[in-house]
């Protein structure tokens, strides 16, 4: 287990009528890549902008290293952030702009020279050293504001959706150079995005955010494979969420049949929702599915089609599927019992993590 | 058609153009090459360029302007900045401009009553046993009251350049650990010198030729060459010499703006 090197206890963030965070707990450990995940308002910049010094906690506590921050001024904090729209200074060249952290610091002109020089040969701008702000594209300046952000060689990097103003194309290229920007670094990241695509493939830990609070915490694949509850299946990536029943442990019932599932540990009889990835659900002919739907549409997607389909109870089925099929025909769909996950209502995540440990090994 | 509709947009432009700002101009410039008796001569430039009363009262207007044009910087420049992070800053800014609504006259006679002998200021001094001083018809007075006329004209492009700028960059400043002190001298500054030029045009050139108040608050002390045009015109007659000291004001207008405007494509090597 590597060193802790932010936590934060207990944070609350009210504004006149408003609750903006609501008990914040979590802890950040060195060296590993975070993500903030929540739809727009959900409070993640504002956890982002206490940790930085730009808004103050209503109470709670804010540690670096250690050691209580909630009071130091902004400018003193040792850790930096990548700005939304990047802040790039455009009074100032781009040498100008990354050799600013130093200057303010007063270090030596060698030092800065040396310094500048290597933060624009990590983000392979070097050549652009006496460019203006104003001649670089989105993508360009979004590897100075990071080049910038990292000249004073801080513990912690914030970053506040660097990637939502570029195009799909560079936003895909980005992300891999994010990630391995951060691990040749070897600092902590902390990445506030509402984009779960991004945040599955850059994260090392993913905390799901909606309305102030977290609603839970971990890995990209545990995320995505055992969401919590019925917001944070919908918000990442896309799922098939169906009302049942858990039967007994590891028998769920839904649309009248019964199967075996891999989830355990609830009341028998409990009204539950079972989530079934689009990509786990496998079309065979009708004798042979689980369950009969009827195409609606099919669109091609490129690498799958994404097919649209209703089962006899009026559910909206959505399938995803290298191959084809008719509109208005009738299908199966098989699925095993690791492709369903069962979610109870209103759930905890200790709770959850607890129920899990009593069957899991 | 589209031709003619498009003429008649310009008609009235043009007809401002020519009748209030060209044909004065030329016949400012027509003026300063004749005497006092209608005949054509350069003497007039000649004159201004050697004599040492012209040349002195060019050197003092210079100073003057320069000084109250200064000072209503360093007054304007902080009050922008603190209006510019209030809460009802639009207000507070309305509350500055609104002096400029009341007439120019008005404003030096009331100065008149708080600064001379018997005035509201002495009065104070004289409540805290202070020795009563001569303010009314000194430089500084002159200064003083010029700076106060022209601190609206400098404070709202100021104002406004600070406005313009994101909050993201003072974040981004702060967050890069520099101090307020840096932060103000290193990115708001510069950020905001268009802002200060454009107030240094606006400010400057009429300063050059206060002559109401260097005659109201100044006392005749103070002779500009704002003065000298009024005296030449309404006094001596000689519209020649008033109309060449015109040309002459004219001109460091165009050179103060060719100085104060912003180059853009700046580079560094």
């Amino acid at each position: 287990m590597s060193k802790t090197i932010i936590e934060l206890k207990n944070v609350y963030k009210k504004y006149d009528d408003f609750t903006a965070l609501k008990n914040i707990n979590f802890t950040l450990n060195a060296g590993e890549f975070y993500t903030l995940l929540g739809p727009s308002g959900c409070g993640k910049t504002t956890i982002l902008q206490s940790i930085a010094g730009f808004t103050e906690v209503t109470s709670g506590q804010v540690l670096f290293d250690g050691k209580k921050i909630n009071d130091i001024p902004a400018n003193q904090r040792p850790l930096n952030t990548v700005f939304q729209d990047y802040a790039l200074f455009p009074n100032m060249n781009v040498y100008d702009n990354v050799a600013f952290g130093l200057v303010v610091h007063k270090v030596s002109k060698d030092e800065i020279e040396t310094r500048v020089h290597d933060a624009l040969k990590l983000v392979q701008l070097e050549q652009y050293a006496h460019r203006e702000i104003s001649e670089l594209s989105g993508g360009q300046q979004q590897r100075i504001a990071i080049a910038r952000a990292i000249i004073n060689r801080p513990k912690v990097l914030l970053l506040d959706e660097p990637l939502s103003a570029l195009d799909a194309k560079l936003r895909k290229d980005m992300q891999y150079e994010l990630r391995d920007l951060q691990q040749r670094l070897g600092i902590t990241f902390l990445f506030v995005t509402h984009d779960q695509e991004e945040a599955l493939a850059m994260s090392d830990h993913i905390f799901v955010m909606n309305k102030g609070e977290i609603l839970q915490k971990g890995s990209p694949v545990d995320i995505y494979d055992e969401p919590i509850n019925h917001f944070v299946a919908n918000f990442i990536g896309e799922s098939n969420i169906i009302p049942g029943k858990m039967v007994a442990d590891y028998q769920v019932a839904f649309l009248g049949h019964q199967f075996e599932c891999a989830d355990a540990g609830m009341r028998p009889n409990e009204p539950v929702e079972v989530v079934i990835r689009p990509e786990d659900l496998v079309i065979t002919t009708p004798e042979k599915g689980k369950l009969q739907v009827k195409v609606d549409t099919q669109l091609f997607r490129g690498d799958y089609y994404e097919i649209m389909a209703t089962d006899n109870q009026g559910d909206e089925w959505l399938i995803h599927s290298t191959n084809a099929t008719k509109d208005d025909a009738v299908i199966g769909l098989t699925f095993g019992p690791t492709d369903m996950h069962i979610m109870r209502y209103n759930e905890t995540e200790t709770k959850f993590n607890q129920r899990l440990e009593t069957y899991e090994d | 058609m589209r031709r003619s509709f498009k003429t008649m947009f310009y008609t009235p432009y043009m007809l401002w153009l020519v009748l209030f700002v060209i044909s004065p101009v030329a016949l400012i410039v027509y003026y300063s090459f004749f005497n006092i008796h209608h005949q054509f001569t350069f003497s007039n430039y000649q004159e201004f360029f050697s004599s040492g009363t012209y040349l002195t009262m060019t050197a003092n207007s210079v100073l003057y302007a320069f000084l109250i044009t200064l000072f209503s910087i360093l007054i304007s420049y902080p009050m922008a900045l603190v209006i510019s992070k209030l809460k009802h800053r639009d207000l507070w800014i309305l509350l500055v401009i609104l002096p400029t609504w009341i007439n120019l006259l008005l404003k030096a006679y009331a100065f008149i009553g708080l600064l001379s002998h018997d005035g509201l200021v002495n009065n104070i001094f004289q409540f805290f046993g202070l020795p009563v001083q001569h303010m009314l018809f000194t430089d500084a007075s002159f200064i003083l009251v010029a700076a106060y006329i022209q601190i609206p004209f400098m404070i709202l492009p100021i104002y406004n350049s600070m406005t313009d700028i994101s909050e993201s960059y003072i974040k981004a400043s702060r967050d890069l650990g520099a101090t307020n002190w840096q932060t103000l001298t290193k990115i708001i500054i510069p950020l905001t010198m268009p802002g200060i030029k454009s107030g240094i045009q606006i400010v400057f050139i009429p300063s050059l030729s206060l002559f109401m108040l260097s005659r109201l608050i100044g006392g005749n002390k103070v002779i500009t060459l704002g003065t000298a045009v009024e005296e030449h015109f309404l006094t001596t007659m000689n519209w020649g010499m008033g109309s060449t000291i015109g040309v002459v004001l004219i001109i460091s207008m165009v050179i103060v703006m060719l100085l104060t405007t912003t180059k853009r494509n700046r580079r560094r090597s």
